[in-house]
């Protein structure tokens, strides 16, 4: 414990979750994230959870516009942005009533009390102010911060409009915060530097708002105590927060460097995978070529252009832009080039809950396909790991001369997490081989394969190698457009072959916890740290329960059949209606059970708790 | 690389595929294919360095007769397979091969960004006005009231034209020849390949099977000189067995005009293919048989940066400006902390 003074006491703990909720213009997300990026520079583990509306401004003050940002953060190894709040901080009736459920009995409930007129209460559905009910604070420790008043007053010398003072808001809120969890201000107030160095004004407004907010915190001694949330115990290395998209990107910069391609990434924004396609378009210096192209079609048929001529060709979408691309995805597996498709997926069907999570996009990316048209898939687990995991997509793309899909999606997409910054030059390089030109007139033949049935990557503008590729189905070996009806279930078998065979190339499924038992947890995909903590947390209890995460969903890894039959039952929790647990079904004729939810978020570990609990009764 | 067939003197022998070609018999792409095997070796480009790209239909076959690299690809999406081509390998040739089907229907909007983009590709329209290979149904480019087989009552959809939908989406480069014309089919493509920039090129190209005729006004030999205007940079338009008629400009609308009788060249209307804005070109494009001769040759042709080139520049200047990608200064930017 550090020295405490006589004012105030600072309680030690071990882990709290905080939200910043409040309208989307009123900054919750830069808020969240100067919060994250303070906590985990201060040591700590943190899991991060980003919930905005699809509306870029939905009507002000009502509940369709409400912008929220959840941090865990933690003095030991997290998995989840938790999910009960210790602290709730609410900019206006609308964020009160859309979040106040999530806050824990006792927890600290911090509300902008200028934003409660008769008009927002309405805006917000209230017919009587909640803050004036006395249950309230029977249930929670509620604060009452006039924080409008309070910043316009702090930012009152600058000269700033009231609109440009309203605005500095979000920052007074992060201070007060930064108080109750005894953070340091400095980064966030290098942030403001940076951020705002064209807008010296604006900046010291910020400046003001933040300081203000600590301040009031500490004068007036308003909280019951403060709170404390040392470093967690992190193996040894430099770290950074990496949010999934931003891993993403950087993945692909390294495979790319790795196996000696340039990337070339064709892509059409969609929610939630553009990030991806912001931060690769800031690295040209990597010989990276982005392409916003006029459409999903047009941006995995560029890449696989690229492709064809020896470029890393990544294409990047959400759910219903990858349902667009699937005849192209087609185009890629006949013609046998690699390639890259990531998928982060958001509640569907159709438009769906564009900012909302899902993984509900499985058997899309398994069987969306005209004919048999197999393609492997890996899933990240969490944001620093799909890092690895695009890697991995890259290298088995090039290794079997096949398209792969990635999937992430929204939770992990905008979520983020401490990451060990790898190091660079003890990376492996990826192999990747096109054959040399040839001038003695012999036939190049495009579909000759080596033992894992991989095609040769020859590129345009290598002299000898002039060959077509295409649609048609095609002769094996000479890659002569064939229709005749024993090559066709050849090169079917054939492209079923390839694809299975990568299963010998990828590591044997393990899983954590007992070897052998009661219950086996399944999981793939964002819900990882949801499931490892629930199966932690119930062995911890004496519960007889291991888990597994796959991250090679197609074709799976060679023992998990056997992996499964160990256990007496299986359990696949998935924010689908159970695609995995089909799968699972179907292939190894296990009788394994589901926990599904698909309400656009995150599971919580305790109703994973519950129901484990429930199957080992 | 170990050879550069660029060295040797280059034939049409060199630019064909051992493939048996499969388009009916009398087919116009037979004349198309001819006139490119005759053309590519002129350029200077060896097979290797050249690739075609389709989509779907009859003309999309082509890049498997053609010994260069090639990607028969989907339906209407060649246009943006031979983006991420030429992008990716701007040193490339990159042609695309396709229909009016292909590409101005399912094909339309890939059509439309590449040429907006000005990607220094080569795109062949072989327009014969209906759909050969799902045999026989109308395009966007079937005259209305057309009977075919999916409009026994004939076609209620109004057409467009390919030269005008270019010129709409800022072609830097619009030509139109005939399929039997093979001198002006070959000097077209010719210019068409030395363009900087998309070039966009309509051939009338005669589907003997399905539309057998389409254009018979402007290839039989008899009629053609009268139904046809051919376009020459800087000269007047004059047309007729005789060229004793032209074209001139009535308020915005062009008239056709006889020479002689108080009209002299100089009040015809002039080509001009550099032209800044492309009025006259839309103005040319809008020129349908029979109230007009149609014109061939090249409509425009004027210089604009091009995709492929300010991408790869952005990539130099990128690399030029913060050195060539460190990955560890990457992984490392922003905030980082050590735990010890
Ligand atoms: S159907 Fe028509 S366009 Fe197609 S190959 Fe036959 S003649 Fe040519």
């Amino acid at each position: 414990m550090s020295t405490i003074t006589p004012q105030k006491t600072i309680r030690e703990i071990q882990h709290a979750t905080v939200r910043f909720c409040g309208d989307s213009g009123d900054g919750m997300q830069l808020a969240g994230t100067q919060f994250t990026n303070t906590s985990a520079l201060a040591g700590n583990d943190v899991a991060t959870f980003p919930d905005y509306p699809a509306e870029i401004r939905a009507p002000r003050g009502t509940k369709a516009g409400v912008s929220g940002f959840q941090i865990h953060f933690a003095n030991k190894d997290i998995f989840t942005p938790g999910d009960q709040l210790d602290a709730l901080v609410a900019m206006n009736p609308a964020a009160l009533a859309t979040n106040l459920l999530d806050l824990t009995v006792g927890g600290v409930l911090i509300v902008n009390s200028d934003e409660f007129s008769d008009k927002d209460l309405k805006l917000a559905g209230f017919s009587t102010n909640p803050l004036d009910d006395e249950n309230l604070r029977r249930k929670f420790q509620v604060y009452l911060v006039d924080m409008t008043r309070l910043t316009r007053l702090a930012v009152e010398e600058i000269g700033l409009g009231t609109k440009e003072s309203d605005r500095c808001r979000n920052f007074f809120a992060v201070g007060l915060v930064y108080w109750l969890y005894d953070r340091s201000l400095e980064p966030t107030l290098r942030y403001i530097d940076d951020k705002f160095s064209k807008k010296p004004q604006v900046a010291e407004a910020n400046r003001r708002a933040l300081k203000a907010g600590f301040h009031y915190g500490e004068t007036m001694e308003m909280f019951a105590s403060q709170f404390r949330v040392s470093p967690a115990k992190l193996p040894p290395g430099r770290y950074r927060n990496i949010m999934g998209n931003e891993a993403t990107a950087y993945g692909l910069i390294a495979a790319a460097k790795r196996s000696g391609c340039e990337l070339f990434y064709g892509s059409y924004p969609i929610t939630p995978a553009s990030d991806i396609l912001h931060e690769l378009s800031k690295h040209k210096n990597f010989g990276v070529r982005t392409f916003q192209a006029e459409d999903e079609i047009a941006a995995i048929t560029a890449t696989i252009g690229a492709s064809y001529c020896g470029a890393m060709g990544v294409t990047t979408s959400s759910g219903p832009g990858i349902a667009l691309k699937q005849e192209a995805m087609g185009l890629a597996v006949m013609t046998e080039l690699p390639l890259v498709i990531i998928n982060v997926q958001r509640g569907g069907p159709s438009t769906g809950l564009p900012t909302k999570t899902e993984q509900a996009d499985l058997l899309q990316a398994l069987c969306g396909r005209n004919g048999e048209c197999p393609i492997p898939i890996v899933a990240a687990r969490s944001p620093a790991d799909c890092f690895d995991t695009v890697q991995e997509a890259w290298r088995i793309a090039v290794r079997f001369m096949t398209p792969v899909i990635f999937l992430s999606d929204g939770y992990i997409a905008n979520g983020s997490e401490p990451w060990r910054v790898p190091d660079a030059s003890a990376m492996s390089p990826i192999e990747v081989q096109h054959p040399p030109g040839r001038s003695d007139g012999s036939t190049f033949l495009p579909y000759e394969r080596n033992e894992r049935l991989a095609r040769p990557w020859a590129v345009p503008g290598t002299p000898g190698l002039m060959h077509r590729i295409g649609g048609l189905e095609k002769q094996d070996i000479t890659g002569n457009v064939n229709y005749e009806a024993g090559n066709h279930q050849h090169m079917i078998n054939t492209r079923d072959r390839k694809v299975a065979l990568v299963a010998d190339d990828i590591p044997l499924q393990e899983v954590t916890g007992p070897e052998r038992g009661k219950l086996l947890v399944v999981s793939w995909g964002g819900t990882y740290g949801a499931c490892a903590t629930a199966v932690n947390d119930v062995r911890e209890l004496g519960g007889d329960v291991a888990h597994c995460h796959l991250r090679y969903l197609h074709p799976f890894p060679k023992n998990l059949g056997e992996v499964l039959w160990r256990y007496e039952k299986v359990l696949v929790p998935e924010l689908n209606l159970g695609q995995l647990r089909m799968l699972l079904r179907a292939e190894y004729l296990v009788d394994a059970v589901g926990h599904n939810k698909v309400q656009g978020r995150p599971f919580h570990v305790t109703e994973l708790v519950e129901k484990i609990q429930q199957l080992l009764q | 690389m170990s050879v550069d067939t660029a060295l040797k003197i280059l034939t049409p022998n060199d630019f064909a595929s051992d493939q048996d070609v499969r388009w009916c018999p009398g087919c116009g792409d037979y004349s198309i294919l001819a006139q490119m095997k005759k053309v590519l070796p002129t350029l200077g480009v060896p097979p290797e360095k050249t690739v075609f790209v389709s989509g779907i239909g009859c003309s999309s076959r082509f890049p498997y007769y053609m010994n260069t690299y090639g990607i028969h690809s989907i339906h209407g999406r060649a246009p943006a397979v031979a983006t991420g081509v030429k992008s990716f390998r701007p040193d490339l040739s990159v042609w695309v091969i396709t229909g009016d089907g292909d590409a101005l229907s399912i094909g339309g909007n890939h059509l439309m960004h590449a040429i907006r983009r000005n990607l220094d590709i080569n795109i062949v329209l072989f327009n014969n006005q209906i759909y050969g290979l799902t045999k026989g149904q109308y395009s966007p480019t079937s005259p209305l009231g057309k009977v075919t087989k999916s409009t026994p009552l004939g076609t209620i959809d109004n057409p467009i034209y390919p030269l005008s939908v270019a010129i709409g989406c800022e072609a830097t480069f619009v030509a139109r020849t005939v399929d039997t014309n093979i001198k002006h089919l070959a000097m077209v493509l010719k210019r068409a390949a030395e363009h900087r920039g998309t070039s966009f090129v309509e051939v009338y190209q005669n589907c003997i099977v399905f539309n057998d005729g389409a254009f018979d006004y402007a290839t039989a030999k008899d009629t053609k000189t009268e139904t046809t205007l051919e376009l020459e940079h800087g000269k007047p338009l004059i047309f007729g067995k005789n060229r004793d008629r032209g074209v001139r400009l009535h308020g915005l609308d062009p008239e056709v005009v006889e020479l002689g009788k108080g009209i002299s060249e100089d009040d015809l209307l002039f080509h001009d293919e550099r032209a800044a804005e492309p009025s006259l070109a839309y103005l040319l494009s809008r020129m349908r048989y029979p109230d007009f001769p149609e014109p061939i040759g090249v409509f425009r042709a004027v210089e604009r940066p091009m995709y492929d080139e300010l991408l790869n520049e952005q990539i130099a200047k990128a690399k030029a400006k913060c050195g060539e990608g460190n990955l560890q200064q990457l992984f490392e930017s922003g905030d980082t902390w050590l735990v010890e």
